[in-house]
């Protein structure tokens, strides 16, 4: 079970530290990282794959969640299915 | 392969242009709540509807939380009341409406709807009772929505339940003068009234229907509208049209994903997806900023008419190749309290009644969330109605009058509902008397458009 787990915000020292430390807490595998500037501001997308997380999923987008809030950033993490749908025929 | 530029555009509709899912709303039969007694028959209905709507607005929360995606209302919509009333001609309808309100705020949906009565052709048992207490059922419960349909393409016009509507209509915001005439603000009179309708007011769950099923209404003009900004302003109108069916699309899908996943949880099936472009009060999410950024200096002004068809076309086409089961009102809504941009327009004058009626003929719905001065006299209200009816019955379209009779108050006063429903300022209506024609009663026949066979 996939999810993707996307960052915006300022950017700053140790985003994806933090985030990879989280999800390495949580036994979640991070599989591909993307990351940019865009138009000065920090986006970065991870696809993880959350089958063994040791938490619900709606619990570890909240923690991801007030993860964010310390950086300055907004963390999302949702299951992937809803970006498939949106975007595929 | 997910594709960075989409994900960050879904975030970006959700986060920045008011994406959601607007509605999910459950139908629940009650027919095989029907009894004699009334009180065993209320008995019944508060069962079935606990048990069934145990989960629903738990599982909608989760599945909000876990897929990012606001799941804006839970809903309940329910058999028609009159035809249960039929079986019991000694229950005091009100007792039903009550028995809903307090079914609804114990599983804690937002609304439920289907006091409700399907009177097109003529009234049979149980439906005059049902109308003559939505007075009362609508100003003694909170959340309970009721609708009555008048009239069809199949059938023609039931003049004399649009007289009594007239009425109804007037003494619904008499009797709830203390709080905004609140009442009318929850009573809609349909003209081909869908049974599978995800939205309230109007929302019933239709005999047709299975025992119980689950549809999802989706919104997002804000999303649309954001689109079209970024589109060049000489971009020509197939251009514009194109777009708005490709954003449709996504919002569709979204409902789509939704709908089968809570039907899957609750092991209910899944019903439709209502195609709409439903506003809100927020800024920027409004179909009449749509309007104008197509190109229209203020909503209501010349152009509004063609351009709200084509957007209308448009969040059809592109909606129906995102589902597999499309139904309900399926359209662009333009109710006035509850967009930020209709009560602009309102307000300076750039959009009127009859102008607002001229748009129904090409969009979702009707004359909805509509302030008129509290001075209107019942007959006016049953001309507006007939007159909406009309334009249902010959475009075999639905048709929808939900105004709301100002009590009390002056021109240039407005009414705050609050929340989604919004606030609106009070709109003229010619007061001209049609008393004659709506004392005639009767039926106006159904047009040579009903017969298609």
């Amino acid at each position: 079970m996939e999810a993707v787990i996307t960052v915006v915000g300022k950017d700053a020292v140790g985003i994806l530290a933090k985030v990879c430390t989280a999800c390495a807490d949580e036994d979640v595998n991070v599989e591909e990282v993307t990351q940019r500037i865009l138009r000065g501001t920090f986006a970065m997308i991870m696809i993880v794959d959350v089958t063994k997380c040791k938490s619900e999923i709606t619990a570890f987008a909240k923690r991801l969640d007030e993860l964010g809030k310390t950086m300055g950033v907004e963390i999302r993490c949702t299951r992937q299915e809803l970006y498939d749908t949106m975007h595929r025929v | 392969m997910l594709d960075t530029h989409d994900i960050l555009e879904t975030i970006q509709m959700i986060t920045d242009e008011s994406l959601d899912v607007r509605t999910v709303t459950m139908g629940i039969s009650l027919l095989d709540c029907a009894d004699p007694d009334g009180e065993k028959a209320c008995e019944k209905i508060y069962k079935k509807i606990t048990t069934k709507a145990k989960d629903l607005v738990k599982t909608a929360e989760e599945i909000s939380a876990t897929y990012g995606m606001p799941i804006v209302n839970k809903r309940i919509s329910v058999t028609p009341i009159a035809m249960l009333l039929a079986s019991a001609p000694d229950a005091d309808p009100v007792m039903y409406a009550k028995t809903l309100d307090r079914a609804a705020k114990e599983v804690g949906v937002n609304f439920v709807g289907g006091y409700s009565a399907l009177v097109h052709k003529g009234f049979s048992a149980g439906d005059e009772r049902l109308i003559n207490s939505i007075p009362e059922a609508l100003a003694c419960t909170d959340i309970v929505c009721s609708s009555v349909n008048i009239g069809s393409t199949k059938t023609g016009i039931n003049m004399d339940a649009v007289k009594m509507m007239g009425a109804t209509v007037k003494k619904t915001a008499e009797m709830t003068k203390d709080n905004m005439c609140m009442g009318a603000a929850k009573l809609v009179v349909f003209c081909n009234a869908p049974e599978d309708n995800p939205f309230m007011a109007g929302a019933f769950h239709g005999v047709g229907e299975p025992d119980c099923v689950v549809h999802v209404g989706v919104s997002g003009p804000g999303a649309v509208r954001a689109a079209l900004a970024k589109l060049p302003k000489d971009a020509s109108l197939d251009e514009v049209a194109e777009l708005i069916k490709r954003t449709a699309f996504k919002i569709t899908r979204m409902g789509q994903l939704v709908g089968n996943l809570v039907s899957e949880r609750l092991g209910v099936p899944f019903g439709i997806v209502d195609l709409s472009l439903a506003p809100t009060p927020a800024v920027g999410d409004s179909v009449a900023n749509i309007l104008e950024e197509i190109g229209l200096e203020s909503c209501g002004c010349c152009g509004t008419t063609a351009t709200l068809a084509m957007l209308n076309d448009a969040v059809k086409k592109g909606g129906v190749m995102a589902s597999n089961h499309v139904g309900g009102l399926s359209g662009a809504f333009i109710p006035v309290s509850e967009d930020d941009g209709m009560i602009k327009a309102a307000q300076c004058g750039s959009l009127t009644i009859e102008k607002l009626e001229a748009m129904t003929a090409v969009c979702s719905v009707g004359i909805d969330m509509v302030v008129i001065p509290g001075e209107t006299t019942a007959e006016v209200i049953s001309a507006l109605i007939a007159d909406e009816a009309a334009i249902g019955m010959v475009n075999t379209k639905t048709t929808a009058v939900r105004v709301i009779p100002a009590i009390g108050c002056k021109a240039g006063d407005v009414l705050d509902f609050g929340g989604l429903l919004g606030y609106a300022p009070i709109m003229p209506i010619s007061n001209y008397s049609p008393a004659v024609f709506v004392n005639r009663g009767g039926r106006i026949p159904a047009p040579l458009q009903a017969l298609k066979n």
